[in-house]
């Protein structure tokens, strides 16, 4: 008996069982449903029996991209949620990362301004919706009272209600909301920073604005990428505070329909729109793609991106 | 003797007995009613549930409303999920029709109650070749125009009658500045064609004959009674409150109950909600459409806009059928009128109202001829819909993003995209 025996490690059982709750949950409650919803955006309700479906292939996407009345709403849903999402990257994301720089620096009251900033999105977004929709209403609303104090009452308009504002009122009501979400991930990665690197920094004659863009920045770029990939996740699966506050119609005239809000008056049903449920799994797919290609983007650059270790 | 007196003990027990086997709930019946009323909350728990638990004291009654705008959204969800209510209070023609289709809703025709009923009152809950009634006909609502009727002889204002009436009026009302002529927003959308579109253009395309026009195809939406109901519409921006852009349902109500709009254009449902909410403060009166000429037939539009179903899943099918046929009764009907003020009951039967509001909304039935809304039979199917488009266009062109011809066009289009008839 000569043969080399191999010497098999013992399988892993104990990963198995480690990974088996969390796996076997996800799969339930997510994998399964997504699967299920993108299989049921090939089908249509059987008109002989609205109980059943049939397959009929991509015909529900050639419906949603080229019919003459359904394809404008759908890009324009598609549309103004790319602009609800530059509205976040360019307003909440920068003012985030300058809050937590503010709050890098340290100071007494610093603690009470951390949770100051970081309560409205720990509200519930009906509350928001709701107060924020008080605060602009032109027959109660404080905003105007507090524009005459400033003799600038002419500034006053009904901006949740024109078709020009609206969106970019919501938008900024969503920022208003979400801004601590950033401002917490950028001052966790700020205060990680050693030290040490400002101070040599420092000793080699750097400011503190050439600190921030040539030390600071390059370290916490991983959590800029981050920040920027949950904002556009985040964004494209929106719905809640536009339904609060514009309706599942997202008025005027569809001024302020997102992705979000489309599907759920397509699937859901609006007033006498029957629900469709088939086309409203083919708008939740369309959303599930453009997140996966935002997110495949963001993979790409994070492998190519350079971290640091300190 | 003995022979009697057993005779008469079994006829004595035949007689208890065969009523009851026949309608005998199931024991420990609990009923839940789906609805949108969230207004009607006190009055089902306070009047009309007790009053039916005085005659049926062994079944349950919940009543568990939806807010109105999410109500079909939900009901269709928990329908298809099995967690919806045992009663469904059913909207009238195709929500309810696709209800029945998809299997939801039970076949009412056996139910005894439906002698009741005349076919135009179960029309909006029966099948398209008329075969089927699904839902118990309840009610239904007249649409009009509400005004602070203190203010009014306070000022010297008339009501009225004609459309030029109505418009110097406005302006009478704008002029004299204590208040706004119209309460009423586009926010919400809805406002607009309920109270706007819905309301107006019954009069100017003369109730059944413009919207029997348009399910045959002989009249187009862009034909002048409907484009006129626009251009009437758009002319009602500078009477509403600044920034009309933004004010909301809830604001528009506020602003009438607390006396600070003169006109509120709304329907009769409006009612039971407002007396609360003026609590006494001023009365109110309601006048109706205005015509173009004095001596114009008038045509309201009397929408009827509520009834009720028996959901198939139901664990308690026969409490089900005793509380439908019970509400079948004149006993309900004139509970009903009475306590939601408002609404008219479908039943043939004699009932009074005592509210004087809604005696002046009632009392067009017999001067009027009337309509239901236009986009609720048949050429209300299509995606997103007729009603939905309605909304939108009519917001649109208050306003002032639209013109009269081109909201009515979309309209149009939209229709002839998917109804045969409209396709010429």
């Amino acid at each position: 008996m000569n043969a080399t025996r191999k010497i098999r490690k013992p399988f892993p059982w104990h990963l198995v069982v480690f990974i088996a709750p969390a796996l076997i949950i996800y799969v339930i409650v997510m994998v399964i449903p997504l699967l299920d919803s993108l299989t049921l955006s090939f089908f249509t309700e059987d008109p002989n029996n609205a109980r059943n479906t049939i397959f009929v292939g991509i015909q529900n996407y050639k419906y949603l991209f080229t019919d003459k009345y359904y394809a404008p709403i759908f890009w324009g849903a598609f549309k103004n949620n790319i602009v609800f999402f530059l509205i976040h990257m360019l307003v909440q994301n920068p003012i985030g990362l300058l809050l937590a720089s503010v709050l890098c620096k340290g100071g007494k009251i610093r603690n009470f301004f951390r949770t100051v900033l970081f309560i409205p999105t720990i509200l519930s977004f009906v509350l928001v919706g709701f107060v924020w929709k008080l605060i602009l209403s032109p027959v109660w609303g404080v905003s105007k009272t507090i524009l005459n104090i400033f003799g600038l009452g002419g500034l006053f308009r009904p901006w949740l209600g024109l078709e020009e504002t609206a969106l970019i009122t919501c938008s900024l009501i969503s920022v208003w909301q979400y801004i601590g979400t950033p401002m917490i991930l950028f001052y966790t990665a700020l205060i990680a920073i050693p030290d040490e690197l400002m101070e040599a920094a420092y000793v080699d004659g750097a400011n503190a604005w050439q600190i921030f863009w040539r030390v600071k920045f390059p370290l916490i770029l991983p959590t800029v990428g981050l920040v920027a990939m949950m904002t556009f996740v985040g964004n494209f699966n929106a719905f809640d505070l536009i339904y609060t506050m514009q309706g599942a119609l997202a008025g005027p005239n569809l001024s302020t329909d997102i992705m979000g809000t489309l599907f759920y008056r397509t699937f859901f049903g609006q007033q006498q729109q029957m629900p469709n449920q088939t086309l409203g799994a083919t708008i939740a797919a369309m959303q599930f793609i453009i997140i996966l290609i935002g997110v495949v983007i963001y993979m790409i650059w994070q492998k190519r991106t350079t971290t640091y270790e300190y | 003797m003995k022979k009697v007196y057993l005779l008469v003990v079994f006829v004595l027990l035949a007689l208890l007995v065969v009523p009851v086997a026949a309608q005998e709930a199931e024991p420990g019946a609990k009923l839940v009613i789906e609805s949108w009323r969230q207004d009607d909350i006190p009055i089902w728990n306070d009047v009309i549930i007790p009053a039916f638990n005085k005659v049926h004291p062994e079944i349950e009654v919940i009543f568990q409303p939806t807010k109105q705008e999410d109500y079909n959204g939900q009901l269709n969800t928990r329908l298809a999920g099995g967690t919806a209510g045992d009663l469904i209070t059913c909207r009238p023609f195709d929500p309810s029709l696709k209800l029945y289709e998809s299997g939801y809703l039970a076949n009412l025709n056996d139910l005894p109650g439906m002698q009741f009923f005349d076919s135009s009152a179960k029309v909006a809950w029966t099948t398209d070749d008329g075969s089927v009634t699904y839902c118990v006909p309840m009610a239904s609502v007249i649409h009009g125009f509400m005004y602070n009727k203190t203010a009014f002889e306070q000022k010297g204002w008339k009501v009225p009658v004609t459309k030029d009436e109505f418009w110097a009026l406005l302006d009478a009302i704008k002029a004299d500045g204590e208040y706004i002529p119209l309460a009423m927003g586009t926010h919400d959308l809805w406002e607009s064609a309920t109270m706007g579109w819905y309301n107006i253009g019954v009069q100017n395309y003369k109730g059944e004959e413009g919207r029997l026009a348009l399910i045959n195809g002989t009249a187009k939406f862009t034909d002048p009674p409907y484009v006129k109901t626009y251009e009437e519409l758009g002319k009602w921006a500078p009477y509403l409150p600044d920034g009309y852009q933004s004010v909301q349902y809830s604001d528009a109500q506020q602003l009438f109950t607390m006396g600070r709009a003169a006109i509120y254009p709304t329907g009769s449902w409006e009612i039971s909600v407002f007396e609360p909410m003026i609590n006494g403060a001023f009365e109110m009166g309601a006048f109706r459409v205005p015509k173009d000429n004095a001596d114009d037939p008038c045509y309201i539009s009397d929408h009827t806009d509520i009834g009720i179903g028996m959901n198939v899943a139901t664990k308690y099918p026969e409490a089900v059928k005793i509380f439908l046929n019970w509400v079948a009764t004149p006993e309900f009907a004139t509970l009903y009128a009475n306590n939601m003020v408002g609404f008219y009951p479908l039943a043939k039967i004699d009932y009074t109202i005592e509210n004087p509001v809604a005696q002046e909304f009632l009392s067009w039935r017999k001067d009027c001829q009337s309509s239901i809304r236009i986009s609720a039979s048949i050429i209300g199917r299509g995606e997103p819909g007729m009603d939905t488009d309605i909304w939108q266009t009519s917001a649109n062109v208050i306003n002032g993003t639209m013109t009269p011809m081109e909201a009515a066009q979309y309209v149009q289009d939209a229709l002839a995209k998917w109804y045969k008839p409209q396709q010429k």
